[in-house]
């Protein structure tokens, strides 16, 4: 679960992180009425959760509360890649001396958390990453005693600080790296870290991505993790509601099966036959059939879907099951769409049976399947 | 020799009386293998699928020979389950459980590489040495014994891809589940080094998906140590768009990083066959082999 840079904020001031002074607006006035209480230059910050604000012009200075009204005015009205900004942070412009970027990432590879920190901040750090891969600076964590105060101090170091500062960057990280702790982050990322020039550490962004597998031990995020986010479609929310692992496509041959590869590869295959996936539906193992017909209910219930594939290789699940969920909506709202079925394994012949007797073909091979679906054939 | 599990494997089911837990140790009897014992804390004394369970793992080896265990433990209880049997000695661990916050992998898997446990998952369908034994919750009657040794992130298109290996005739070694998650015990290059050295195993199969680099990592192994075994693989995901989540946990392409064009196009720059579509891949090992032969 992503946060947004206020919602990170607000974890990172309790833990004692320097950040900007500001607020949250949600209309132009706010908006200036923070820029009258701080004083001096402010930025306006659109608060979205896609990456890509700066280039897409949701970051604006106000010199003036005025200004600022203007521009969080206009910040407020953008769609920024699909996400519709509704909160802008307004803050203190900072005395900048050096932009850095420092994270703390979860390592698939190395089975631990890594520091990743640069003095190359401000910027894209992919394209830091492709162009100069040397001025990213990597170290791991032990995965039982994380991050050590030498850890900190080693990384500050790199990172070409001494005295002082050093000890103040070390506390930063150390704290950065408490927060990912604290909130089970697979990534705090501070873009730019901005070093000011009384001598300050000051994590002027901060991304904190919460794992979803740990939110059932943070009661705090439950309300949070519950509220339909801006990466989530409507027809998502609602699929997930219902427990199912669903992502909206763009195409018009909605997909339904059983377990993430085979309906991944399910895409993939209508694809490789020239059709376009509307979706990936994934109801899960051992799914009933009230399962399957609420998973078919919401594909077929979605305007762009102009047919329909199932595919589903039963082990746990069982092919009678997902034939009483089809037959189900057949009887109480209809089939709406052509459907073309694939089924195999478990209890196969019962639910062929059952799939028969409701006058819908079953087939067994996923190929022959998708080739069906995909072709004139079926319309 | 077998690879990880077979009919010497006397296994511990950890979570034997939940639905998963029980119905899935009738099937691994009726599959061949040896269940010995169960665990779950508070009904020690009962028994579930006509084995005993015990509260606790160390309570059922004072009763009982085992040397592996298979996990269905809910996910906030399933890293000191692992725990549990790592400090039983048993070996292989097979993690079902899915959901496991990152961080209690994380740890597990610290801990079973410092005493030397082999960890198969999490959020894996287990592994199974086809004819001998499984340890997972696979249909046993898609595999059949035979030469080629599977590994995949994923359950349901390991055992579409077993269905077509053993229609045409192909039969397995072992298969095996890395997981579907980002921290997994086994790797890819964990167990292509355990296929090069199992003389049971003539070719493998590798089925990635997109998200992380395993399969990446896997092709750098075997361009460096000039792998001896025909590899051949499939990656699901192509048509997954980035920054979404595809059902499983670690199926997600961040960036620029983890697509399923530059998963397959390293494969292929090590000389790994790799299919497009999955019914593809019986004529490709077959391919391999004949090339095999005539060199």
């Amino acid at each position: 679960m992503k946060l947004f840079e206020y919602e990170s904020k607000s974890l990172a001031q309790n833990l004692g992180i320097n950040t900007p002074r500001g607020g949250l607006a949600s209309t132009p006035d706010e908006a200036r009425d923070i820029h009258k209480r701080i004083g001096g230059e402010v930025v306006v910050k659109a608060q979205v959760l896609v990456a890509g604000r700066g280039k897409a012009g949701g970051i604006k200075f106000g010199s003036k509360p005025d200004e600022t009204r203007d521009r969080a005015s206009e910040i407020l009205s953008m769609t920024i890649k699909g996400e519709r900004v509704k909160k802008v942070l307004v803050e203190q412009k900072l005395a900048i001396k050096k932009e850095l970027f420092g994270s703390i990432v979860l390592d698939r590879v190395n089975k631990c958390q890594t520091v990743l920190a640069s003095d190359q901040g401000g910027i894209d750090i992919e394209e830091v990453a492709s162009k100069n891969p040397e001025k990213i600076l990597r170290h791991r964590l032990d995965p039982v005693f994380g991050m050590r105060g030498f850890d900190a101090r080693q990384v500050a170091l790199k990172l070409g600080y001494g005295g002082q500062r050093l000890n103040a960057l070390t506390d930063l990280l150390s704290n950065l790296y408490r927060l990912s702790v604290i909130y089970d982050a697979e990534l705090v990322e501070s873009n730019p870290l901005v070093e000011t020039s009384d001598g300050k550490f000051v994590a002027a962004d901060l991304r904190v991505i919460v794992d979803d597998n740990s939110l059932f031990r943070h009661p705090e995020f439950q309300e949070r993790s519950k509220e339909a986010s801006a990466e989530v479609t409507p027809l998502e929310a609602k699929a997930r509601e219902n427990g199912l692992a669903f992502v909206e496509l763009d195409g018009d041959i909605g997909i339904m099966g059983n377990g993430a590869g085979l309906v991944m590869a399910t895409l993939d295959m209508v694809n490789h036959y020239g059709g376009k996936p509307a979706n990936f539906c994934d109801v899960g193992g051992g799914a009933d059939a009230e399962h399957v017909a609420t998973a078919l209910q919401i594909i077929q219930g979605d305007q762009k879907v102009h047919k329909i594939f199932i595919n589903i290789l039963a082990g746990i699940t069982r092919c009678d099951e997902v034939a009483k969920g089809i037959v189900e909506v057949k009887k109480v709202v209809g089939l709406k769409k052509p459907l073309v079925v694939r089924m195999q394994g478990t209890n196969f012949d019962e639910g062929k049976k059952i799939l028969d007797s409701a006058g819908i073909t079953t087939l067994e091979k996923m190929d022959e399947a998708a080739r069906l679906v995909t072709s004139p054939k079926v319309a | 020799m077998t690879l990880l599990v077979g009919k010497q494997t006397r296994a511990i089911v950890q979570g034997i009386t939940g639905n998963q837990g029980s119905f899935h140790t009738r099937l691994m009897r009726e599959y061949g293998t040896q269940i010995v014992a169960g665990v779950t804390p508070g009904k020690g004394g009962a028994s579930a699928q006509g084995v005993a369970v015990y509260d606790t793992v160390a309570a059922a080896l004072e009763r009982i020979d085992a040397n592996a265990s298979i996990i269905f433990v809910p996910a906030p209880f399933a890293k000191e389950a692992g725990m549990e049997a790592i400090d039983a000695g048993l070996n292989p661990v097979v993690i079902i459980t899915e959901m496991i916050p990152a961080r209690d992998s994380m740890v597990l898997m610290a801990y079973a590489k410092e005493h030397g446990a082999t960890i198969v998952g999490p959020n894996t369908p287990g592994v199974i040495t086809p004819g001998e034994a499984k340890l997972g919750i696979m249909p046993g009657d898609v595999f059949s014994p035979g030469g080629v040794g599977v590994a995949s992130r994923s359950g349901t298109l390991t055992y579409e891809i077993a269905s077509y290996l053993t229609r045409a005739g192909i039969g397995q070694s072992t298969c095996l589940g890395i997981g579907g998650d980002p921290i997994t015990g086994l790797n890819f290059v964990d167990v292509l080094k355990m296929f090069r050295d199992d003389k049971s195993t003539d070719a493998v199969v590798l089925i990635g998906e997109i998200g992380g680099s395993a399969e990446e990592d896997a092709a750098d192994f075997i361009e460096d140590t000039k792998y001896a075994k025909p590899v051949a693989a499939y990656v699901a995901g192509r048509a997954a768009p980035p920054g979404k989540r595809m059902g499983h946990a670690g199926a997600i392409i961040t960036g620029t990083e983890g697509t399923a064009d530059a998963k397959m196009k390293r494969f292929r720059e090590v000389g790994v066959r790799v299919a497009e579509v999955p019914s593809e891949l019986p004529r490709l090992l077959q391919q391999q082999k004949a090339a095999t032969i005539q060199q």
